[in-house]
Parts: C-alpha cells; sequence; structure tokens
C-alpha cells in the first residue's frame, strides 16, 4: 500500500526467470489465502441443498436467505452485541493503561523497569491453558467472597482480554514514543505543562498511528479469543468466539448460514484491519524489530 | 533525536542523560522534582501492574500450588481445603506406563511434530513471499493487504470455513481431491483419523504465515538499498545477494521470529478447539487442549495444572536454550 515509504531493491530490472518465479509463487500462493474466503464468500449465498450435497465451484442459484435466517437459528445479535462490548470495553481500557505504562517506561529511569518490561514480556510466552484454572477459581471465588460477579460476565472477560493485550501493547507503544523526539515533551515540560500534560498533548498526539495499530491488535485478540470465552461465559453474555459454535451443533448443520454468519462477524475486523495495516505494519517496525 | 537513531543500548543511556537537563534548566529546587520523578512512573504503571499481577502472576503462582494439591470437583468451591498431594500429580502426569501418562506423552509428540512443521511452512512462505515482494511490482499492494486476511479474520470464522471444506460429503477439499482430480479412490475423513494432523497443520500454516510475512517484510525495510547496490556494482547476482545481504540482516529479526512463532503455535488453542471441539482426534491431540480436556472434562484440576506446570518448564528450558544458542556474541536487550 505504502510504496513509498519502502525501500526499493536494486534499481536494476529483475531476470526473467527471477519474475517468473515470483509470478508463479505469488499466484499460488493467492489462490491458498483466497481459496477459504471464497468458499466462505460463494457459500453463504447458496441455497441450501446446495451446501448438503456434493461441493458445487459454481452455486445452483444465489439467495440472500442465509443472510435473514442467521439471526433467528441462534441468538446472533446478542452474541454480536456481547462481543461488541467486550471486545470494545477491553480494546479502550487496555490501550489506555498501556499508553501510561509506556510512557513511563519510555521517558522515566526509575528501580525495577528492566524487571518490569521483562516480566510483562515474559508472560507472553506464558500457555494460556496455565491461567485458565487458576484465574477460574480466582473469579469463582471473588464472587464467592465479594458477590462481584467475575464468572460468567461480561466484565470478567474484559478484566481477562485487556490484561492479554497489554504486554504486546505496551511493547509497541514504547517503540513508538521513542522514536518521538524527546525535544518535544521536554519544551513542553519547560513551558510548564505536567507530565500529563506533555504525555496528551504531543507525545499521544505524536504517537497516533502506534495508538491506533495497538487498538487494532487489542480488538482483533479480544475479538477472536476462544479459551477464556469458552468457560468464563455463560448463555447471556456468551461472545461470537462461542456462539458460532452453536450452529455447528444443530440437528440440521446450515452451512450456509454458518458461512453467512462467519462473513457477517469477520468483515468488522477485517475491513477495519485492511484499513488501519498501514499503521500496524510501521508499528511493527517500531517496536518489534530493534 | 539523534539518540533514537542509535542503537538501542546506547539510546538507554542517552535517555537517562536528556532526561536530567529540563530539571536543570527550569531551576526548580531539586527535592520536590525528585520525589515526583521517583514516585511518577510507578504510579504510571500501577494500573498494568495490578491487572498483570491478578491475571498472569497470581493465577500462575497459584497454577503452581494446586499442581501440588489433589484438586477435584469437590474442592474447586473452597480450592485452599484441598489436601496436599505432594507430587503425585507430577507423577500420574509423567507415569509412562498408564494409560493418563502415556496420552500425555502422546500429545506432547503430537504437539513438537505439528510445531515444527508449522513453525518451518510458516516462516518459509512468509520469508519467500516478503522476499519477493520487496521490490515494487504493479499489484503489490493490494497483494499485500490480500495476504494478511488469514491473519485479520477472526481464528473461529477462519477455522469454521476450513472445517466446512473438509467435510467427507459436502466440502472441498474432497470433491477436488476425489471428485475432480481423482487422488484418492474413494472421499477420504479429514476430521478424524490420521489425516486430521495434515488438516491441522494447513489450517495453521493458512493462519500463521502472514505473522512471519508481516514481521520480515517489516525487517527487510531496514536493509540500506546501497547494500543491494554495492553488491551489484560487485557482481553479485540476486542470489548471492540474498545469501550474502538479506538473510544475514534479517537475523535479528528471525530470531524474535521464529521464538514467537514457536510459543504461539506450541500453546494455540483456538485452532484445534474450533476444528474438532472437546475431544480431539489422537493424530491431531495438541498439548493445550489434551490439558484442557484432562481438567475440566475429568474435573481434575490438580493433574490438569501438574500438566501445565510441565508444559511451562518445558516451554522455559526451550526459550533458555534458544536464546543462548541463537544469541552467541550478540546482546539480547531486547528480547
Amino acid at each position: 500500500m505504502s510504496d513509498t515509504t519502502v525501500r526499493h531493491r536494486s534499481p536494476m530490472a529483475a531476470p526473467r526467470s527471477f519474475v517468473w518465479s515470483r509470478r508463479i509463487f505469488l499466484t499460488l500462493l493467492a489462490g491458498f489465502v483466497l481459496l477459504p474466503v471464497f468458499v466462505m464468500v460463494s457459500s453463504s449465498l447458496k441455497p441450501l441443498q446446495d451446501v448438503q450435497g456434493e461441493f458445487r465451484w459454481i452455486p445452483s442459484g444465489l439467495t440472500i436467505r442465509p443472510y435473514v435466517d442467521i439471526w433467528s437459528t441462534v441468538p446472533l445479535a446478542k452474541y454480536f452485541t456481547n462481543s461488541v462490548i467486550v471486545a470494545g470495553a477491553a480494546t479502550v481500557c487496555s490501550v489506555i493503561i498501556a499508553v501510561f505504562a509506556a510512557y513511563a517506561v519510555s521517558r522515566y529511569r526509575f528501580r525495577g523497569k528492566r524487571v518490569f518490561t521483562v516480566t510483562v514480556l515474559s508472560t507472553q510466552m506464558l500457555p494460556g491453558i496455565l491461567f485458565l484454572l487458576p484465574l477460574f477459581l480466582i473469579y469463582v471465588n471473588i464472587g464467592n467472597a465479594t458477590g462481584i460477579a467475575l464468572f460468567g460476565s461480561r466484565g470478567g472477560l474484559i478484566l481477562t482480554y485487556m490484561t492479554f493485550t497489554l504486554p504486546f501493547s505496551i511493547w509497541m507503544l514504547i517503540g513508538y514514543f521513542e522514536s518521538v523526539p524527546r525535544d518535544l515533551d521536554e519544551a513542553a515540560l519547560v513551558d510548564g505543562c505536567g507530565p500529563l500534560g506533555a504525555l496528551f498533548r504531543i507525545i499521544v498526539p505524536a504517537a497516533i498511528p502506534g495508538i491506533v495499530a495497538v487498538a487494532v491488535y487489542s480488538f482483533m485478540t479480544a475479538w477472536g479469543e476462544v479459551l477464556f470465552a469458552s468457560v468464563m461465559t455463560n448463555e447471556t453474555t456468551r461472545t461470537l468466539s462461542v456462539g458460532l459454535g452453536a450452529y455447528a451443533n444443530l440437528n440440521d448443520v446450515y452451512w450456509n448460514q454458518i458461512m453467512a454468519a462467519s462473513l457477517v462477524v469477520s468483515v468488522p475486523v477485517v475491513a477495519g484491519f485492511l484499513l488501519l495495516q498501514r499503521y500496524l505494519v510501521t508499528g511493527l517496525t517500531a517496536g518489534a524489530v530493534k | 533525536m539523534t539518540t533514537t537513531a542509535t542503537s538501542p543500548a546506547e539510546a538507554g543511556e542517552g535517555r537517562a542523560v536528556g532526561k536530567k537537563t529540563p530539571g536543570a534548566a527550569r531551576g526548580k529546587s531539586r527535592r520536590p522534582g525528585r520525589i515526583r520523578r521517583i514516585g511518577l512512573p510507578y504510579l504510571l504503571l500501577l494500573p498494568a501492574l495490578v491487572l498483570e499481577l491478578l491475571v498472569h502472576l497470581i493465577p500462575m503462582v497459584m497454577g503452581i500450588v494446586m499442581s501440588f494439591r489433589e484438586l477435584t470437583q469437590f474442592y474447586i468451591r473452597d480450592w485452599g481445603s484441598a489436601p496436599w498431594s505432594g507430587f503425585d500429580n507430577f507423577k500420574i502426569a509423567v507415569d509412562f506406563d498408564a494409560p493418563v501418562g502415556q496420552a500425555l506423552l502422546h500429545s506432547f509428540f503430537v504437539t513438537v511434530l505439528f510445531t515444527v512443521l508449522s513453525v518451518g511452512l510458516c516462516w518459509a512462505i512468509g520469508t519467500a513471499a516478503a522476499i519477493y515482494m520487496q521490490e515494487t511490482f504493479k499489484g503489490r499492494g493490494i497483494l499485500r493487504a490480500l495476504f494478511l486476511i488469514p491473519y485479520a479474520l477472526p481464528v473461529y470464522a477462519a477455522v469454521i470455513t476450513w472445517v466446512f471444506m473438509f467435510q467427507h460429503d459436502n466440502g472441498l477439499v474432497n470433491h477436488v481431491l476425489h471428485d475432480q482430480l481423482g487422488v484418492t479412490d474413494k472421499p477420504s475423513f479429514w476430521l478424524i483419523g490420521d489425516n486430521s494432523f495434515y488438516a491441522l497443520l494447513t489450517v495453521s500454516v493458512w493462519k500463521g504465515w502472514p505473522f512471519a510475512f508481516l514481521i520480515v517484510m517489516a525487517g527487510l525495510q531496514n536493509i540500506p538499498k546501497e547494500m543491494y547496490e554495492a553488491a551489484a556494482l560487485d557482481g553479485a547476482g540476486l542470489w548471492q545477494q540474498l545469501r550474502r545481504i538479506t538473510l544475514p540482516s534479517l537475523r535479528p529479526v528471525n530470531q524474535v521470529l521464529v521464538l514467537v512463532l514457536f510459543l504461539w503455535t506450541f500453546n494455540d488453542f483456538n485452532t484445534p478447539y474450533v476444528m474438532f471441539g472437546k475431544a480431539a482426534p489422537k493424530a491431531a491431540d495438541l498439548i493445550s487442549v489434551h490439558i484442557y480436556q484432562s481438567s475440566f472434562v475429568t474435573w481434575n484440576f490438580g493433574t490438569g495444572s501438574a500438566m501445565s506446570v510441565l508444559l511451562l518448564l518445558f516451554l522455559l528450558v526451550v526459550t533458555g536454550v534458544y536464546l543462548a544458542l541463537t544469541s552467541r556474541g550478540r546482546k539480547t536487550a531486547d528480547v
């Protein structure tokens, strides 16, 4: 997309053999990538008999019935709302907390800084299954002791997801903040801005691409997580990641509806991601690839 | 600005020095400034710290404690009263003559094989695609966006689509392999039996390679164009440029990338869970789902925790050895 920002390789024309191998490789790869997308889109527009019988490349007819039916076969709208609330709240909270933490790490020298960054980052490598059981018990016990329902509620899921995305978000934002010239916020401090003033008036506006990238990453993670959603939700708080499985448990598997529902839940994140992928790529360059 | 352009280690020093100047320039009394300066970073970190403690660190410690207790369904309400059982849970988990241990060992080997193949393929495809797309050509931007679709799609939506494609009677894969190409004499089962391993691997690679592509692409942008120009002047061909410039320059990026891919793939729960549900076929019984099943289906949290702790130890050892091996003679300041 952003061809201008990319440094190009040798200015000489590439040899023909290279161009041909590139053409073949990229075509095959594009086919592999697009095959499920094609199946998803085409099947979602097929009448039921097309998806129950032998697979057809070309539908016998096109219908938008699946898109109408998905909302009544399972409570998809409810799952959708739950997912929007959970992913949205987790994203907002996680980004704000990560901004503060990254500001502290990038602009201040303090005891335990290295311990903090290493510990936070290393939580990324821990298997999710290791926390699942204890977290499940913690939430149940907090609920029993205080009456705050974390288990089975959206709140518990929001809390979990915002923590999941924190380490990577902090890491990426540190990279971004480091690339904002220090002179700018130091000048603001000299002019009488408080530290928070310098953060929100100078650094945050300058690092908007990074913050957008982090927000996209957090939202995608929360929108797609399955393990904790499968254990920590109940019938009323179920999110899409678990709810979509409800179709497959019905006596008749309506594959055209499943594909339609998959497409509907994918469109918001894929569209958002593709619109903002440029920021994500630069974010990774700034944060991860150092 | 000049400090940020230097290496990370040096930038760290520069930051500390740069930080002191404005305070001195402001000419305020030093003590209150000092206290604020010391307290503020901790205050800023506090929310992140609390969350990390609540959701990551405390549960981790609890998980380790739980692995030493006999924590069955009877003690869930009040897990503190579960009796201590010493290393019993671990003994059950690693008793490879008994069914539980055997199943765990099998699941472990399946996961190792799966991870090695998946990471290898993801890395190879991602790197090849990034290198092929290093130079501009017509349609590159569109192709790049398109390649990122598997990464952007929610796991369950993508995996469910693959499940549909792998269906025995009405799936695309059997339709192409059996009906159209005639490679197999009868339609195969892809989601049960031995084939499920390849089905899982396909989905995992499809889903995972764009991340490698993204990272390698970012890494390639940091290679100065002049290096290629100089090499071209010296008569180095494309292949030599690739071997002498591109791949060595990507080493630091690859070090992190391969580790991250390894950890994500090894711990992956989403893909196998959406594909196979709670009971994965033996050939595709990845360790996360295996532990999940051992804990939540049989409600035996003690043994499940012991398995998780063993998994954690294994990952720690592998990561440690990996970092020691790959960063010999190189500072790993940012890993």
